[in-house]
């Protein structure tokens, strides 16, 4: 029974940092049909702002913590909205030459990321509390999964909150649905565009300096690694639904979790099999529209 | 009706802007049913130059085959792109690998210039190759031929079940449903199943069952040779597949789906045929790669590679045979001297700021790739191909209004085409 509740946690959290990743990508694609191969730059990109917070004030408090995430959200964020803004726009309309910026641009980021951080992984403190255990049902579960569970809960409120209630929320999802009719109606949905790569930026950020404390350490391919999955994430899910990412995150990270634990290390492999059955008789994905 | 003309001026088309860069003078690339009329208006006074064009492309192509084949007898030098004279080992080393990456641009090419299939897997089939042929030379004392034949066995079959899953969606998410199939190659790979793999350290080639005029780096000219042989073979196997009934097709599923499956055909199988049939090719260098680089390492097999491959033929211009060949040739070798140049003691005297970017070769290749998509959209050959005929604009006005147009609708524009189709 521990051992179910143990892995049930980790799936869960390691289904958060796949959520905050998948659901920028999804938006993203939802909106503007871009495949952003640069996203896991964006995380790494945060990851590395939010290490870079921790070890110059060399304290590894809460406060501490807190900003390291808000440097990494931000961090995230001004690097998507200059991709937008500077990279993407130039090609709008053009879906596989925007991807392909965003191809070389995660090429040249991770270099860069490379020649100043080093290849090597560095690792990160975070407070200490995260690297004691709470008990729940007779397992120990280590701190940091809560801190990726509770931090993806409250991003995805956000995010519903902020497209179900507010003007821009719902111009996204008008545009989503329709962009030419959003267009028609004399909104510039352009500024959508920005707004919802800069908030996927922001959730990639914050999941990078998450992910950094989650696997210990940060390294200039986290973003890489984590990004084929928050791919197979949003194509299980549905393109451009949030709920789907949602749901089809905590599904694979459990599944994967599970399966490397009792079918001896082939999460991966499960979830690749999880993925082609979704294709064989869902295409479109759990909650995507039937086209 | 309409439907009916209109498909087939896309074949007639489609065949005669193959016919043109095959020949190696991409000047008349025409394609697009709304060019058909204009193109058939100017094609008798285009059509002895352009066999004239073909003969004098085929002789050039020749020539510099004959060339490359008698480089490892010459004594040449090119300071700046080979590291020696051409008859070196290390020279040698590097114009294969030009010519391998070459040809599996060229299988990358049909997929995505042929099919508009933008697959994110292709590294899988190569690593394949790669992986396949030394695990079976390191497990099996069979000789090399029965060793490959083995090895194209598997991928076959493996292309087919991929290939048939990934098929089932297209565009986009077709890309990422490949890319997750190659991470889990890539996975297994890394995991070192039983030591089979060898996982990060790679597998070194067992040379026992290898003839010996393959083995060591005093033979580098014979393998420079299989892998110049290689290139040719898949270039010519390449054309053939394009100008076959199954590439006609495919480019017409290309262009559009919906109407090919009205004519009666199944686009699905096509697309199913034209993925195994890159696949194959490319696992074939992957052998090839493997006796080259005298072992099998994860890069193989890794996402990456499908990147670089992808890289390659935007450099190039998507949807020429040359531009793939020209994309792998230059690639390699800016990443071979961009290797070196991070390593010379000029760029280690930069202060930070320069020195961190000009070391890292693939920041400046991503750099440059972004570039290119932006501002040459038919890349290396589409762009050649416009100066080219901005220059013959200048030269005479007159001369040129014959051919102008057929050739408006240029190299640049069919990339373009080609990568709108895919999405």
């Amino acid at each position: 029974m521990s051992t179910v509740v143990l892995l049930l946690f980790t799936g869960l959290g390691l289904g958060a940092l796949y959520f905050l990743v998948a659901a920028g990508l999804s938006l993203i694609y939802g909106l503007m049909g871009v495949l952003n191969f640069a996203h896991g730059a964006f995380l790494t990109l945060g990851a590395f702002a939010g290490w870079e917070v921790a070890r110059r004030t060399g304290s590894d408090n809460w406060g501490i913590f807190l900003l390291s995430l808000l440097v990494g959200a931000a961090a995230g964020a001004a690097f998507a909205a200059f991709t937008e803004f500077v990279l993407i726009r130039r090609l709008y309309q053009r879906h596989i030459e925007q991807l392909l910026i965003t191809l070389g641009l995660s090429l040249a980021a991770v270099a860069l990321f490379d020649g100043i951080w080093g290849t090597d992984p560095v690792f990160i403190q975070g407070p200490a509390w995260f690297k004691d255990t709470t008990e729940i049902l007779g397992a120990r579960i280590p701190n940091d999964r809560f801190v990726c569970i509770i931090a993806a809960v409250l991003v995805l409120l956000a995010m519903v909150f902020f497209l179900k209630n507010t003007r821009y929320g719902m111009i996204i999802r008008a545009g989503v649905e329709n962009r030419s009719m959003v267009t028609a109606l004399g909104i510039d949905v352009r500024k959508a565009f920005t707004l919802v790569f800069t908030i996927g930026g922001a959730a990639a950020g914050l999941g990078g300096v998450l992910a950094s404390h989650y696997f210990g350490y940060v390294s200039p391919m986290l973003g890489g690694s984590l990004l084929i999955f928050a791919f197979i994430v949003t194509v299980i899910g549905g393109l451009g639904s949030l709920t789907g990412a949602a749901i089809a995150s905590v599904a694979v990270a459990v599944l994967q979790q599970f399966a490397n634990f009792y079918l001896g290390g082939t999460g991966d492999f499960v979830v690749v099999l999880a993925l082609a059955l979704v294709l064989l008789f869902r295409p479109s994905g759990l909650l995507g529209r039937t086209s | 009706m309409t439907t009916d003309t209109d498909a087939a001026g896309t074949n007639s088309t489609g065949a005669n802007s193959q016919d043109a860069s095959g020949a190696g003078a991409p000047g008349t690339a025409g394609a697009g049913p709304r060019r058909t009329a204009a193109a058939q208006r100017s094609a008798p006074p285009g059509k002895p130059r352009r066999t004239r064009r073909k003969v004098v492309g085929a002789a050039a192509g020749l020539a510099g085959i004959v060339l490359l084949v008698l480089l490892p007898l010459l004594n040449l030098s090119l300071p700046g792109v080979l590291p020696g004279p051409t008859y070196t080992p290390g020279s040698l080393q590097l114009l294969a690998m030009c010519m391998l990456m070459a040809a599996a641009a060229l299988t990358y090419h049909v997929l995505l210039g042929v099919a508009g299939l933008l697959s994110f897997g292709h590294a899988l089939y190569f690593g394949a190759g790669v992986y396949g042929l030394a695990i079976i030379l390191q497990n099996l004392d069979i000789p090399l031929l029965p060793a490959m034949g083995l090895t194209l066995l598997v991928v076959i079959v493996l292309a087919h079940v991929v290939g048939s899953i990934s098929l089932r969606v297209s565009g986009i998410p077709f890309a990422m449903v490949t890319l997750a199939f190659a991470q889990a190659g890539s996975v297994i790979v890394g995991r070192n199943p039983d030591g089979t793999t060898g996982g990060d350290e790679g597998l070194s080639l067992r040379t026992d069952n290898l003839p010996d005029f393959l083995v060591g780096v005093a033979n580098t000219r014979n393998l420079y040779w299989l892998a110049l042989a290689v290139l040719v073979a898949v270039f010519i196997v390449v054309t053939w597949v394009q100008s076959s009934r199954a590439g006609h097709v495919a480019a017409a599923v290309r262009e559009n789906e919906l109407r090919v499956r009205v004519l009666g055909l199944q686009p699905y199988l096509v697309k199913l045929l034209i993925f195994v049939v890159s696949a194959v090719l490319v696992s074939i260098i992957g052998m090839v790669f493997l006796l080259l680089q005298s072992g099998a390492v994860p890069r193989a097999i890794s996402a990456d590679l499908t990147i670089t491959l992808l890289v390659m033929v935007v450099l190039g211009g998507v949807g020429s045979r040359w531009g793939a060949v020209i994309g792998g040739v230059f690639y390699t070798i800016l990443d071979q001297r961009l290797t070196t140049l991070a390593n010379s003691d000029a760029i280690d005297a930069l202060p930070d700021i320069l020195r961190i970017p000009l070391s890292e070769p693939l920041f400046i290749l991503g750099t440059l790739f972004i570039l290119v998509v932006l501002f040459l959209p038919g890349g290396l050959t589409g762009t050649a191909q416009r100066l080219a005929r901005r220059r013959k604009r200048l030269r005479g006005a007159g001369e040129a209004r014959t051919g102008e147009d057929s050739t408006a609708h240029d190299r640049t524009e069919t990339s373009r085409e080609i990568l709108e189709e895919s999405a």
